[in-house]
């Protein structure tokens, strides 16, 4: 397997993790990325998912995985018991956005949220031209069957880190399979940012 | 020690099985001291084996019973004879696979398949333990295996399994021997019975009790509390069960009788549960129900200690399972036991199966256990190290 070939976003995360650091994946799925940094950055990893099949699945790959939701899940945990925290594509379908994001941040030394961006300008035009709840490569449901709850862009994510005091230390911004330089409220259709207390 | 061959012939079964017994603790080495400060001389273990274990003696795995349970879990003792308890996932190809694995089940310590009980001889009377037998505890039961598996010459186990009672024994085990195994899969358990749990077992135990051939326990060569011993496992057999489960195999089915008013059982379900409590009576002991429900309901793995203490430094990892139908042992009890270790920092892993049978599904849901078991077995046989890196 080439590393081309992986996910663009897990690449973006795993340029973020050190080496045999201890990760927690909240909302892990099949455990694609933890095995991924387990393999390749020897980190010790645990995940979590509310679906009963992803547990299987992780099973098999040799992951450590929990069947449970993510609030829970996460206020089990004591200060620190992570060098980092994963939240990729699960944060914006969590009820109690805030409180889960306190708690990672509390759990983990630091923690890396990877989003869709509502403000991509595809997404933009098909609001503001089409009418029309938007569909993009990021945010691929229909309004009737989003099991998303937050819609936010990469400037409101920034800012609210900023009003809340939290430091981002690194943003990566992703498009279709390459990264986005310029611009990326306008032209990243998602986002995995680093931050920490 | 008799080493099983296993048939090569496709996926399943394995040629017949016999139950082989320990003996240890006789006068001379003293006997088993118990949680009470009593002890017991001698005491007998019975035990079966399946598959055969390697030179290094580092393919072992034990599998612990649930109350009704004894040594008898996988193969036929004869042509024809009835599987063991849980054949479907011990054997060749199997969730526990015997060309990998050398697997042991031993009956616990009070029980009646083999293993030193109220129902075995006392030395110093010669006649049956009845209620002299000793109150025992789950950590008592573990005690004993620990002795059979170092009598195997075993040091260090690949994993710890079982449902039910027997996962209170695995808990047992993290808590006790956690540098003598590599993993542990408690199963629909509970680091301590909840009152619920506790009714259930003494109205059984009152069952008992109250069948006047019960004669204070001292019952053994004359009548037995059969109607007592009947009671209690259809009250058992109710708890196994869900409301969906039975629904699903009963319905209000009634069956064919010539009366059809006076209390005879009409319904399939009355059937069933007589059927299942007069066949239990046949193969199990009443004292033996007694002792063991008290040390299920005894049982509390942290007393109220913090679960670091107890779970910490281990490098085991756990796989908890629970049934979201099981009413007996609710899934809550299964997310106890994950959060302790958890709080330990323990590597743990946990499913909640979608299962409509009830308690009973960890007997019957074999193919999602086996789903889970197989791989999180092999990760803790050979914590293997993925090979092949990708090219960056």
């Amino acid at each position: 397997m080439r590393f081309d070939s992986i996910r663009i976003d897990h690449r973006a995360i795993f340029e973020m993790v050190d080496s045999r650091s201890s990760v927690l994946d909240l909302g892990c799925g099949s455990g694609d990325l933890l095995y991924l940094l387990i393999k390749e950055k020897q980190v010790r990893g645990q995940g979590i998912d509310i679906d009963e099949e992803a547990i299987y699945r992780s099973v098999e790959k040799g992951l450590n995985a929990l069947h449970g939701d993510i609030d829970s899940g996460l206020s089990e945990y004591r200060d620190g018991s992570f060098d980092y925290v994963i939240l990729n594509q699960s944060l914006q379908q969590v009820r109690h956005l805030e409180t889960v994001l306190r708690d990672a941040l509390r759990v983990g030394r630091k923690v890396i949220v990877g989003f869709p961006n509502f403000a991509y300008y595809k997404a933009r035009l098909q609001l503001f031209m089409g009418g029309r709840a938007p569909v993009t490569p990021s945010l691929p449901y229909t309004w009737h069957e989003s099991p998303n709850v937050h819609f936010f862009s990469i400037r409101d994510f920034l800012g609210y880190c900023r009003s809340q005091g939290i430091r981002v230390e690194r943003a990566l911004y992703l498009g279709n399979n390459r990264r986005v330089a310029v611009f990326p409220n306008l032209l990243a259709t998602s986002a995995v940012i680093l931050i920490s207390r | 020690m008799e080493k099983k061959g296993v048939l090569k012939a496709g996926a399943g079964s394995m040629e017949t099985v016999k139950t082989q017994y320990f003996t240890f603790g006789d006068l001379t080495t003293g006997g088993l001291v118990l949680d009470s400060g009593e002890k017991i001389s001698p005491v007998t273990i019975a035990y079966e084996t399946y598959g055969a274990l390697n030179s290094e003696k580092s393919n072992a795995v034990l599998i612990l019973h649930a109350l009704s349970g004894d040594a008898h879990a996988a193969g036929s003792h004869a042509l024809g004879k009835p599987p063991g308890w849980w054949d479907a996932m011990i054997g060749p190809g199997k969730a526990f696979d015997t060309e990998k694995y050398f697997v042991i089940c031993s009956n616990v310590l009070g029980g009646c398949g083999g293993s030193t009980g109220p129902s075995s001889i006392n030395p110093k009377t010669n006649r049956a333990y009845a209620l002299d037998f000793p109150l025992i505890t789950i950590h008592d039961m573990t005690r004993c295996q620990k002795k059979l598996i170092e009598h195997l010459g075993i040091e260090k186990l690949v994993s710890v399994a079982g449902g039910s009672m027997g996962g209170m024994q695995v808990l047992s085990w993290l808590a006790m021997y956690p540098s003598s195994i590599k993993s542990a899969i408690p199963i629909a358990t509970s680091m301590k019975h909840s009152p619920q749990q506790i009714a259930f077992n003494e109205v059984g135990r009152q069952a008992i009790i109250s069948d006047p051939h019960w004669k204070s326990g001292d019952y053994y060569g004359s009548a037995l509390p059969a109607k007592g011993l009947a009671v209690a496992r259809m009250i058992g057999h109710i708890t196994y069960m869900s409301d969906t489960s039975m629904n699903e195999k009963f319905g209000r089915q009634k069956k064919n009788t010539a009366e059809p008013f006076k209390f005879t059982s009409d319904f399939e379900v009355e059937g069933y549960l007589r059927y299942r409590g007069d066949n239990f009576v046949k193969r199990f002991d009443a004292n033996s129900y007694l002792y063991i429900t008290k040390a299920m309901d005894n049982f509390d793995l942290l007393e109220g200690k913090d679960p670091e203490g107890l779970f910490k430094g281990t490098d085991a990892k756990v796989l908890v399972i629970a049934f979201k139908s099981d009413w007996l042992y609710p899934a809550y009890q299964s997310k106890d036991i994950v959060k302790a270790c958890k709080r330990a920092g323990v590597q743990v892993s946990y499913c909640e199966i979608n299962s409509t049978y009830g308690h009973d599904a960890f007997l019957l849901e074999t193919e999602e256990e086996t789903r889970l078991i197989s791989h999180f077995l092999k990760k803790a046989f050979y914590d293997y190290e993925v090979t092949g890196r990708y090219e960056v």
